[in-house]
């Protein structure tokens, strides 16, 4: 920002100053025609014995004034224009977006020729042309920030309370809009910029005696071989302009992007791929004083400790934000880049997850089911080539043998003509399909332990009873171990041997399923939990809120 | 800042989104090529009685401008009579669109060429410096853009972010034509490597090419860069690094066609509006094509060629549109509905 505001400070200065104090040098006819750079003579003179270097300065108000007119008139008229097309009834609004979308494929330029060559070439047919030229695109801009806008909640909530269209556009929209389109405008200044001095350059806009930075480059163009220094000062005037412009409208774009705020941590790895496995462990997965944090920020996860013994389900169960899915993402090998790692210990089988372990182990033994069903699968590979990939990458399958594994194991999980659902891409399911044919994907690889973070969430209720079906029947059969993430008591009741409850980044209470069975827990969370549980009985009374469901 | 606003502006509010299937064509294909087909014939439409406009909108009388300088009464006389201009004009209208029908659009008011012949002379120059423009723009910025949203991921790579971020802004702060103008001074003037002007050999390619392509390029690779950072953070990348693929083939497959459609449908944008550009360079090198074309017509007031190169270059630029329209299509169903978004 403040390299592109001094500079473009520095530019202003310069439009002002250099007219009152070089027009002498820059415009005098002298005897010294065609000079090379010198002390006098910086960039050296015309064939007219013109000062190059005061010419291309003074040059440099009549460019901004007009480049200021023409970025002006787009922005002014497109804004207008843009708003009246989201004022405008329905069809006239269709009907105006879609020439808008037809006139911004134009080149702006080519437009601007158009106007050209209809007026007589000089500064304000150039500033008209170009100003013209930039209108379409700016509408059409304004024009969709203003429907993304209008249907934010405090616009609609306005329009219900009866506030006037042209009100709801000047008091709401607007000041939401500024942002956005201030940016946009130092885009429109510097695209101004390039086609009014590009007119100057092909001998449509200014007309000597007057030049701006695109006439001067001009004239040099017809002595570049007697002097190539002609063109440097136009050249480095125009760059340093619209560099100045850029620079400003970047910084303002990178302010309002949250993204770039963002702080990478390097993790430090240990080297030992394989972890020490005590004598008499016989858990699946051990993680002891587990700890997930920002680094030099808060901690997220504090020193928890669990195990998994093989063929047993865990659940962690917790609200939005008690750390479950951290935990469970550090301890399948998958944390988000942005987290610092630490613990005592934390293995799957011999894997130590603090290191990194072989790949392909990892893709065999340990399976991930995520959340939301909608956004797990690539939207651009067909069902098929996504499902069958950690076969065929990790354990050497040919796509023939993938596909049929996949079809059978989609097949198991009640997924009708499985061989045509490959063909297809994930939109074209439903997500309850998608996610039976995560989890079929995920044991096909006969992993010792399966991850899933909140499985059911995403899902309708009907759909989600389905789910868990699966995740039942596939531990009934294969003694699969699984880690189980769940914000729901009732969900995990019936599949779960134990029950790690979370708050805050803590496991504030352990239970057996047994115990949940006969509701004997004792953390006061934990007991809001199961009060959340909806029952089916029929209530004599009315539940007292807050009260467990006996 | 670029992607998201024009992914914004390429969802068009109000028209169903992504509705492949309408109540009265069946097939998406179909539909597709019907809409394409109805904005190509708009397109035709606008861009006929826009130029056909040209002419009657001049100051002055074009006949005496088609007459030259110094014509003597009797002469402009025969000329307004010769050109139709002493027509109605609804008449003169319908005589220039059958004239562009028939592939007629008169002849030069200079030279005396037919236009037709003019412009069909002048097309392959422009065609090959753009087309060329085109590839070499794509094959760089796509990778360059992706190496750098991959390096620069979750802020590691600081480093990387300002001389990318520079280099690309300042390259394409430099109006094209001043690039083709410094690229012809470094390696015409003073190194003497390449041809400064003039279209004789495979060698007078390369400046016009270079000083078309280097803006492109870096906006491109910046928004590739955008793009892939977006995607970088989807779901469904997640997913294959929990499926523990490779890095190689995690981007390949899982990242790159998910920042294609954004990035092909901006570049059609960016490389129509190139047409503009060309016309420019032409200039800068003495190219012969359409821009050169342009900008002598314009200069001699030859009205004819005026027309039909505004025409043609109005044409090439749906054509280009619709031909990123149609790779989407082809590349990605979904985006059969409409202008695609990012979903």
């Amino acid at each position: 920002m403040s390299t592109g505001a001094g500079l473009l400070a520095a530019l202003i200065l310069i439009a002002i100053i250099a007219p009152l104090t070089m027009t002498q040098a820059a415009e005098q006819l002298t005897a010294n025609a065609a000079l090379g750079p010198s002390p006098e003579h910086w960039l050296g003179t015309d064939d007219f014995g013109r000062d190059l270097l005061s010419r291309a300065l003074v040059a440099t108000r009549l460019t901004l004034l007009m480049t200021a007119g023409a970025a002006a008139i787009s922005v002014v008229a497109g804004v207008a224009i843009g708003l009246a097309i989201w004022l405008a009834g329905r069809r006239v609004r269709e009907v105006a977006l879609r020439v808008l979308e037809t006139a911004v494929a134009y080149p702006s330029l080519i437009f601007a020729l158009v106007i050209a060559a209809v007026l007589e070439p000089g500064v304000s047919s150039a500033v008209i042309a170009i100003g013209i030229a930039g209108i379409p695109g700016f509408a059409r801009i304004t024009a969709n920030l203003a429907s993304s806008v209008s249907s934010s909640e405090y616009v609609v909530t306005a329009r219900l309370l009866g506030v006037s269209p042209v009100r709801i556009a000047a008091r709401h929209m607007l000041p939401n809009m500024a942002e956005p389109l201030l940016i946009l405008s130092a885009t429109v200044f510097a695209l101004s910029l390039v086609e009014i001095s590009a007119l100057s350059f092909i001998g449509l806009g200014v007309q000597s005696p007057q030049y701006d930075f695109g006439r001067l480059l001009n004239d040099s163009l017809g002595a570049l071989y007697t002097q190539p220094v002609e063109a440097v000062g136009p050249s480095v005037m125009i760059a340093l302009t619209g560099l100045s412009v850029m620079l400003i409208g970047d910084a303002l774009a990178a302010q309002a992007d949250p993204r770039a705020k963002r702080s990478f941590f390097r993790r430090s790895l240990q080297r030992d791929r394989t972890a020490g496995v005590p004598a008499g462990d016989t858990a699946l997965v051990r993680a002891e004083n587990l700890r997930i944090s920002i680094p030099g920020g808060p901690q997220l996860v504090k020193n928890i400790s669990l195990s998994i013994d093989p063929g047993e389900v865990v659940a962690l169960v917790g609200e939005s934000g008690s750390g479950k899915s951290l935990t469970a993402m550090a301890i399948a090998g998958l944390p988000s880049e942005d987290l610092a790692v630490e613990a005592d210990m934390l293995r799957v089988g011999e894997m130590n997850m603090l290191a990194s372990p072989d790949q392909s182990r990892l893709a065999k033994d340990i399976s991930i089911v995520y959340q939301d069903p909608g956004t797990t699968f690539n939207p651009s590979l067909r069902m098929g080539s996504q499902l069958t990939e950690v076969l065929r990458t990790h354990l050497g399958m040919g796509g023939a043998k993938a596909r049929q594994v996949i079809i059978d194991a989609l097949a198991n999980v009640n997924i009708t003509q499985p061989a045509q659902r490959l063909r297809q891409h994930p939109h074209e399911l439903s997500g309850g399909m998608r996610q039976r044919a995560m989890i079929a994907a995920s044991i096909v690889t006969s992993p010792k332990l399966i991850v899933a973070d909140e499985p059911t969430t995403a899902l309708d209720v009907t759909v989600q009873t389905d789910v868990l079906r699966q995740f039942r029947r596939i531990h009934r059969e294969q003694g699969t171990a699984m880690l189980f993430i769940s914000h729901d008591l009732a969900v995990v009741e019936a599949l779960c041997d134990t029950i790690l409850v979370m708050k805050s980044g803590e496991i504030v209470e352990r239970l057996t399923s047994a115990q949940l069975a006969a509701r004997d827990v004792h953390h006061p969370y934990t007991k809001a939990l199961l009060a959340a549980i909806p029952t089916l009985e029929p209530a004599p009374a009315p539940a007292t809120a807050g009260a467990p469901t006996p | 800042m670029t992607s998201s606003i024009a992914v914004e502006a390429s969802r068009t509010p109000g028209v169903a989104a992504g509705g492949t299937g309408s109540r009265f064509i069946h097939h998406p294909w179909v539909g597709f090529s019907l809409r394409r087909l109805g904005g190509l014939v708009l397109s035709f439409v606008v861009l006929t009685v826009v130029t056909f406009l040209i002419v009657p909108l001049i100051p002055g009388d074009p006949a005496v401008i088609a007459a030259g300088d110094g014509a003597s009464p009797a002469k402009i006389a025969g000329v307004r009579a010769e050109l139709g201009l002493d027509l109605p004009m609804l008449t003169q209208f319908l005589n220039y669109v059958s004239g562009i029908l028939r592939l007629d659009m008169g002849s030069s008011f200079v030279s005396g060429e037919s236009v037709s012949t003019l412009i069909f002379t002048r097309f392959p120059f422009t065609a090959e410096i753009a087309l060329l423009a085109i590839v070499l723009v794509l094959l760089i910025s796509v990778p360059l853009g992706m190496t750098v949203a991959i390096l620069t991921r979750g802020g590691r790579n600081k480093w990387l972010d300002h001389p990318f971020n520079f280099l690309t802004s300042l390259i394409y702060s430099v109006p094209q034509y001043v690039v083709g103008t410094l690229l012809v001074v470094v390696f015409a003037v003073t190194l003497r490597w390449l041809p400064a002007a003039g279209a004789a050999s495979l060698n007078s390619l390369v400046l016009p090419t270079a000083a078309l392509m280097l803006g492109p390029v870096c906006v491109i690779s910046r928004i590739v860069r955008r793009e892939t950072a977006v995607v970088l953070d989807k779901d469904y990348v997640r997913t294959a690094r929990g499926w523990r693929l490779s890095a190689l083939r995690t981007h390949a497959r899982y990242v790159l066609p998910n920042l294609i459609t954004t990035t092909l449908t901006l570049s059609g944008l960016i490389l129509a509006a190139q047409l503009g550009g060309a016309v420019v360079i032409e200039t800068v090198f003495a190219w012969p094509g359409l821009g050169q074309g342009i900008v002598n017509a314009i200069l001699q007031r030859d009205y004819p060629v005026i027309r039909g190169i505004i025409l043609v270059l109005g044409l090439l630029a749906t054509l280009i549109i619709i031909l990123v329209d149609l790779i989407l299509a082809i590349i990605d169903p979904r985006n059969l509905g409409g202008t695609s978004s990012d979903v």
